[in-house]
């Protein structure tokens, strides 16, 4: 995976966010306190906020160009997001948010299609119910399956477990893990939480007012002493 | 008996009509209005609401201008399709249209606004183009407070009296609603039937209010 984002400048209420980084992990950590700007600049990775400058580049498509007047409507840039509230559309069943999104290229036979993606999160009993009758750990799962299902090239993930208590957060991450394992998506996972960051994620970016004030490998942060023991 | 329940049913479909002529255009200003912060939105809000504060005669007196065979859109349907608007059940249409459409803006304008605007943005990260968002996404949320609205439309559109009497006339059997026929029995002095009237206005004012009510309440759940 290669993500360039570069001079990406956004006034915030308080302070802006400026970030100038190459990622290239499998799963990348932003990692920071409430506030920081970590959910808005998935958003303008997401194509939902516009910069006041920004150059954002996936792999060779190049999302977001301020500089020449670009921007990639969010619906042409194959970025799966769950958001931190999850955003499942209350008036459509399980199955209906499911497909919602399903590109033709994740039908039938693919990694991406609605058999493996439902098999892979054990949501298949789920897809005839209401998303209003689900449990918490069973939405965030749905939420993860309807954002794979679109085929992503990216999958970009806001505080998944923030709602969840320690026990359900337990069981819910092996699925993030057989995602990460199963699907090879890239990943940009925010969280506030060192236990999740620690788990899961290649690489930390810690993020204050805005900026990225540290980047280090999983390796280093657990060496540095930030690790907690799951 | 017959007439007045002629002049019932009249009322009836005119206002049903007129409330679907401006659904499209009401949900599209509707949404407007809730999504965007543009120049020049005040001047919409204002041009919007005007026929809900303006002297209903006088916003009748302005249709007749234009709808007249004389007028921009009447003299156009006159001289190309040889028929009259003012005057004829177009013209009750017309100002039941009018003078109900700010009732249905600020109606659908609020449940459009109580949309969560996530739900919007995430279904265009799921692939959606913006006809799409609107009508699986914005408008099955927005429902309740539609139809409330459209409800309350219609029932503004039964009581209509000053603009439509201004640029229909109140013609019997042509363009004559329950409003125009029950003035018209009181100046007749014909009170079994300006009561009758009366109570059947009641009656539909009541029922469209109250289940726009009830559409509303439930439009959080």
């Amino acid at each position: 995976m290669k993500l360039l984002l570069k001079s990406i400048s956004l006034p915030l209420a308080d302070f802006a966010l400026e970030v100038d980084v190459q990622l290239q992990e499998q799963v990348t950590a932003i990692f920071g306190a409430s506030g920081a700007g970590k959910t808005s600049l998935l958003d303008l990775i997401a194509g939902l906020r516009q910069p006041a400058s920004a150059y954002i580049q996936l792999e060779k498509r190049v999302l977001t160009d301020t500089a020449r007047q670009r921007a990639m409507p969010p619906r042409e840039r194959e970025i799966g997001y769950v958001p931190q509230d999850l955003a499942l559309f209350p008036h459509l069943s399980v199955r209906q948010n499911l497909l919602y999104g399903q590109r033709r290229a994740g039908r039938d036979g693919s990694v991406f299609s609605f058999e493996h993606v439902a098999g892979v999160l054990e949501i298949q009993s789920l897809a005839g119910r209401r998303v209003t009758e689900l449990s918490g750990g069973e939405k965030q799962r749905v939420a993860l399956g309807r954002a794979l299902l679109t085929s992503p090239r990216l999958l970009l993930l806001d505080e998944p477990l923030a709602s969840l208590d320690e026990g359900l957060k337990a069981r819910i991450i092996p699925y993030l893990l057989r995602v990460r394992d199963e699907f090879q998506v890239p990943m940009l996972y925010v969280s506030h939480d060192r236990a999740e960051v620690q788990t899961l994620c290649d690489e930390i970016l810690e993020m204050e007012r805005g900026r990225i004030i540290r980047r280090v490998p999983r390796a280093d942060w657990l060496a540095q002493g930030n690790g907690v023991k799951a | 008996m017959t007439q007045e329940w002629q002049i019932v049913w009249f009322t009836a479909w005119v206002s049903a009509l007129s409330t679907l002529l401006i659904l499209p255009a009401g949900l599209a200003v509707a949404w407007w209005l809730a999504r965007y912060d543009a120049p020049g939105k005040s001047l919409v809000e204002t041009i919007v609401t005007l026929p809900l504060v303006m002297p209903p005669v006088a916003t009748g007196l302005i249709l007749l201008r234009i709808l007249g065979r004389h007028g921009v859109i009447g003299g156009f349907f006159y001289k190309h399709f040889n028929f009259d608007i003012a005057f004829t059940w177009r013209a009750v249409l017309a100002a039941l249209a009018v003078m109900s459409f700010p009732l249905l803006v600020r109606s659908t304008r609020v449940a459009f606004e109580q949309v969560n605007p996530r739900f919007e943005q995430i279904a265009r990260t799921l692939g959606a183009g913006e006809a799409r968002v609107f009508f699986s996404i914005t408008v099955p949320l927005a429902v309740r407070g539609i139809i409330g609205g459209m409800l309350l439309a219609f029932a503004r559109a039964l009581g209509e009296f000053g603009a439509t009497i201004m640029v229909a006339g109140n013609i019997p059997g042509r363009t004559a609603t329950l409003s125009l026929s029950t003035y018209e029995a009181v100046q007749l002095g014909q009170d079994d039937a300006a009561y009758r009237m009366l109570g059947i206005s009641v009656a539909l004012a009541f029922a469209a209010v109250w289940t726009s009510e009830w559409f509303m309440r439930r439009k959080a759940k």
